[in-house]
């Protein structure tokens, strides 16, 4: 008897957001991206179009790290200090489809570095690589309202995606995106109701939802991801069914997440039980990354190399729609 | 809920006289602020507005059409006004309505089919409006049936369990709400429920009270759809609430503009 795939009747798609221009488009990158349109729950081709594959953005900080395990420094120590030789070498190297600059210099607590330098630093990786740009500030909101209508500026005309408007503080990174021409991301807590109402309040200010990428904070792999996955899972069914403030593209903050658990960087002699330190935190950041791809993520933003790699394999897999 | 305007009606003074007059600027503000307070199609109905029902069929599609792109329900008794509706509308439209009399379904059916849109079924007969709901669905049921003959899909059939005016028969409400559910268990897919809202409040007094809270009762007892006022801000708002306390809608603080949005 042959079997009947049953197959859900969705109303509605998920946005489509492209990010980066082109010089015709009044940009300088040569490569864009695009994302979304997703017609249907992650890689279930059966049932609906999946137009745009989900993509890897790679951290690039504007500040030497500190406390990165052995395992993922390796890789970056010859470019850390220097953004722009850093961003070269994630694409060049290790095939990135976007750059995620992180201005984590800015923070009044660390560096505190001028608006000036932050868009210094934009300008170089610009300059460095083609593919499009995530410009994400400190995160301390007073600072991250002066300084990025200057790294807008600097980027003017890019379509780089700016982050992050939150419930709180929106309006003045969205007057940026808005003047600019950039995108924006939308960041709440892990919770779906506020998630919305930011989306609401960024679309006030005459955002277009092609323009908006959502974003809720998730841990990693042992750490609540589950009720992560469950509600991100249910930000995409809300989209399908018809929800158009809760249509956009979505974005996963992974390999920072995956990096600071204590299974990634525990040394072996304190917990020789969980195997070798040097393939742990690379192991953390796939499932991590991979469970957010199935659970409907847009764009992962990841940072071990062979971590990437594997993501993209597993990309590669889930959209040629074969049994694997 | 899917919202089915019904200001665009020849019952009322605004619209007729614009019928008459052919003029088509009322009509189309009647469209754009109903659709623009959250109507996903609009009803088009010519009532007694004219003596020539095929000219003002077509002449009020057209002027609705220019406005809006919302789907029209045509709604007529008539399968020849029905007709020059849909193919004024170019089939982007719902047919408003058969019962389950054979001679109407005869007709009505074929139309949908035709055209490809949704209809909706009033679970009327020869004999009337049934006393309760295992009469309704009784009626329903030859709907259902009478579409699957026909190739249309029991999704694109609503069920119209013809609410009455509760000062009239005050039995009625709570006999539409139990016809509500049972619709759903009618085939799978189970067809989708309409009502003709206003029609509960028909000669009462309070009329904008009992419309509000009947339409919360239904929705909470499954109704899909419901042929109403949008522009009764109070009423739409009353079900935008309803579906997010009933978790059809995610919640958020802004709840109300989200929904218009």
């Amino acid at each position: 008897m042959p079997l009947t795939i049953p197959k859900e009747r969705w109303t509605a798609e998920v946005q489509t957001a492209t990010i980066g221009a082109t010089k015709d488009e009044g940009g300088t990158r040569t490569s864009t991206v695009t994302i979304g349109g997703e017609q249907t729950l992650p890689f279930l081709h059966f049932e609906g179009e999946t137009p745009n594959r989900p993509v890897i953005a790679m951290e690039v900080l504007d500040e030497i790290p500190t406390g990165w395990p052995e395992p993922l420094a390796q890789h970056y120590e010859d470019v850390w200090g220097d953004p722009a030789a850093w961003a070269r070498k994630a694409v060049d190297e290790f095939g990135a489809d976007l750059i995620c600059l992180r201005l984590l210099s800015a923070d009044p607590d660390g560096g505190d570095a001028s608006a000036d330098q932050c868009a210094e630093t934009i300008q170089s990786v610009l300059e460095a690589v083609g593919v499009p740009l995530i410009i994400w500030g400190c995160g301390n909101d007073d600072k991250d309202n002066d300084i990025m209508p200057f790294c807008s500026q600097a980027g003017a005309g890019e379509r780089c995606i700016l982050g992050a408007a939150t419930e709180d503080n929106y309006k003045t990174i969205c007057a940026s995106a808005l003047a600019d021409g950039h995108l924006i991301i939308n960041q709440s807590p892990l919770d779906i109701n506020i998630q919305k109402q930011v989306n609401i309040l960024v679309t006030d200010m005459g955002m277009d939802l092609g323009d908006i990428i959502m974003y809720q904070i998730t841990g990693s792999l042992g750490y609540g991801v589950e009720y992560a996955y469950s509600i991100l899972e249910r930000t995409r069914l809300a989209a399908l069914d018809g929800d158009r403030m809760l249509q956009m593209p979505m974005l996963s903050i992974v390999g920072s997440e995956a990096w600071r658990v204590k299974e990634a960087w525990q040394p072996e002699e304190e917990a020789p039980e969980w195997g070798p330190l040097e393939r742990r935190g690379i192991i953390w950041e796939i499932a991590t990354a991979t469970l957010f791809l199935h659970a409907a993520t847009d764009i992962l933003v990841m940072r071990h190399p062979e971590a990437v790699a594997y993501v993209r394999d597993h990309i590669d897999e889930m959209m040629s729609g074969q049994p694997i | 809920m899917f919202v089915i305007g019904e200001r665009i009606n020849g019952m009322f003074t605004d619209v007729k006289r614009a019928i008459q007059a052919q003029d088509p600027a009322p009509i189309q503000q009647l469209a754009r602020d109903q659709v623009a307070a959250g109507a996903n199609a609009l009803d088009i109905n010519v009532g007694p507005a004219s003596a020539d029902k095929l000219g003002a069929m077509q002449w009020l599609v057209e002027a609705a059409k220019q406005a809006v792109d919302v789907p029209l329900c045509i709604d007529s008794p008539n399968a020849e006004v029905m007709r020059v509706g849909l193919e004024a509308a170019e089939g982007h439209a719902i047919i408003n309505s058969t019962t389950g009399e054979e001679e109407r379904m005869e007709k009505a059916l074929p139309l949908a089919a035709e055209y490809g849109c949704p209809v909706i079924g009033l679970t009327i007969d020869a004999e009337g409006v049934p006393r309760d709901a295992d009469g309704r669905m009784e009626i329903a049921l030859r709907l259902v049936v009478a579409c699957m003959e026909q190739g249309i899909s029991t999704t694109d059939l609503y069920i119209d369990p013809v609410i009455l005016p509760v000062n009239a028969l005050q039995q009625v409400p709570q006999e539409i709400l139990n016809a509500l559910q049972m619709c759903k268990a009618l085939a799978n897919p189970p067809p989708q429920t309409v009502l003709g809202l206003s029609n509960v409040s028909q000669g009462a007094l309070h009329r904008d009270l009992i419309n509000r809270v009947y339409l919360i009762m239904a929705l909470a007892n499954g109704l899909d759809a419901a042929i109403m006022d949008p522009l009764d801000t109070e009423l739409m708002d009353a079900a935008i609430t309803t579906e997010v306390l009933l978790n059809r809608n995610v919640y958020c603080d802004d709840f109300l503009k989200a929904y218009r949005k």
